[in-house]
């Protein structure tokens, strides 16, 4: 049973949010971290870089495959975690926390409600 | 799990790397079931399979193995095996799994007479020990009376009164054992290892823990480093050509010519200092010029840093050349290294 905070909002490609007025901090889930293994690479999107909702923000590479990590909102990236460069590991250890991996500007607050909650997220992953 | 062609295989049981490093620190068993197997035997096998495989047969002993090449007649790789000598006239064939239809077909082709082919596969399941540990396992495994064989050699041995075939191979670097035996005792084989292999740190492996493993021991993989597209001496395995021997297989001319001019592209080894990992079907650059495409690579658990393996073109194939690998828009600076990139102390 992976961890699923009832506090964030879920993509169907297992990206999480955790909104904070209009900047949106964005992660992968313990679901994703546990299915990919031993992460030893992150690519992170430029900050000032403006994503879309649904198109690739990041990449995240484990011993198996490099998986694109997709932006879950609209906005302009304020913010990297640039830890992750030299401890890409941490997104296995701490999926919620210390790994997260960029924070966008809200352009369109309405994008949110097209995002899964906890309960939705735990059903579409069979849990 | 993932598929593999009809299997269902396991990626990985703990980990890649948890199990990578317990092949490497003690010892990893993998199902193998899906490897082909085939026999063939009769008083022309030898003169048969040394006219149609690419190393020499004649060197085999009896209880011996050696891995050779199927190859196309431009020297293209059709299949990578390992041929056993069971007995004088009693030859094993161990096959990868895809090429199971494809192989045999090619070896019936032409069969003459005076030798006999089976394709065994559905008789055999399969597994891999491997690791400074796997000789102390088998033995406690197989108890006393098991006849150990030697380096690339094959022995039979009994457990609980079935016949297993135990040859000393792999596809990992380290030293360890290749276990043929029946389907129906799989199951208990299987768990009766883990238990007997349990205090010296055994470990069930997948098939991704299996590619990083072998790729560390520079071992090609059929399909992604070996195909019809390069030859068996582009992949640089020039040592099991038999160049030497005289009976002359498909690919055999084409290849020494090949030898003789020099190859216009050789399989390499290059390892990316710091960066993201190579990945199949990356490009290789020297300064503007696209010099090769990647055909395996991942992070080496072993060596922290990324691995692979390449075509890369003859004059900047040389270990210390500096080259540079795109990966998503971007230039990342590789080194060409010697292979292998892992070898086990002695």
């Amino acid at each position: 049973m992976s961890q699923i905070p009832a506090t964030l909002r879920y993509s169907a490609s297992h990206e999480w949010v955790r909104v904070d007025n209009d900047l949106a901090t964005v992660g992968i889930t313990d679901h994703a971290q546990a299915e990919l293994s031993d992460v030893v690479y992150v690519d992170l999107p430029k900050p000032g870089a403006t994503l879309k909702a649904g198109t690739v923000a990041a990449v995240v590479e484990s011993v198996k495959a490099a998986s694109d990590i997709y932006s879950p909102l609209t906005g302009e990236v304020v913010e990297v975690n640039s830890a992750l460069v030299s401890a890409p590991e941490l997104v296995n250890k701490d999926p919620y926390g210390e790994a997260w991996l960029f924070r966008v500007k809200l352009a369109n607050s309405a994008e949110l409600d097209l995002l899964m909650d906890a309960a939705k997220y735990k059903a579409s992953i069979n849990e | 799990m993932t598929m593999f062609g009809d299997w269902a295989m396991p990626v990985q049981y703990t980990g890649i790397v948890d199990e990578h490093n317990a092949v490497r620190s003690a010892a990893g068993v993998f199902d193998i079931s899906h490897m082909g197997e085939f026999f063939v035997r009769g008083t022309n096998a030898a003169d048969f399979l040394n006219h149609t495989l690419s190393n020499d047969v004649a060197k085999l002993a009896v209880g011996q193995g050696q891995y050779t090449l199927m190859c196309n007649e431009l020297g293209g790789v059709i299949d990578d095996l390992i041929l056993y000598r069971l007995a004088e006239d009693d030859y094993f064939l161990v096959v990868n799994a895809a090429k199971i239809g494809e192989d045999e077909k090619y070896l019936t082709q032409f069969l003459p007479a005076g030798v006999s082919f089976e394709n065994a596969s559905p008789r055999y399941a399969a597994l891999a020990l491997q690791g400074p540990k796997a000789l102390t396992i088998a033995r406690k495994f197989f108890g006393e009376a098991w006849p150990e064989p030697r380096r690339n050699a094959i022995t039979h041995a009994s457990w609980n009164c079935q016949d297993v075939l135990t040859a000393r191979t792999g596809y990992t670097g380290e030293d360890g054992l290749e276990l043929f035996f029946a389907p129906e005792i799989a199951d208990n084989f299987f768990h009766g290892l883990l238990k007997a292999g349990e205090t010296d740190g055994l470990k069930p492996c997948g098939l991704g823990a299996r590619d990083t493993l072998r790729l560390e021991a520079g071992l090609p993989l059929n399909g992604n480093d070996l195909s019809l597209a390069h030859s068996a001496f582009a992949a640089g395995l020039e040592p099991f050509l038999g160049f030497a021997k005289e009976p002359i297989y498909p690919g055999k001319n084409v290849m020494m010519e090949q030898k003789a001019a020099g190859a216009r592209f050789k399989l390499a080894a290059f390892r990316v200092p710091s960066g993201p990992p190579p990945r199949p079907h990356y490009h290789l650059f020297s300064g503007a010029d696209a010099v090769g495409e990647v055909t395996s690579g991942a992070p080496s658990p072993t060596l922290g840093c990324g691995i692979g393996l390449a075509y890369l073109r003859a004059d900047v194939a040389m270990p210390g050349t500096a080259l540079e690998m795109e990966v998503r828009d971007r230039r990342v600076p590789v080194e060409v290294v010697k292979k292998p990139f892992y070898k086990r102390a002695a």
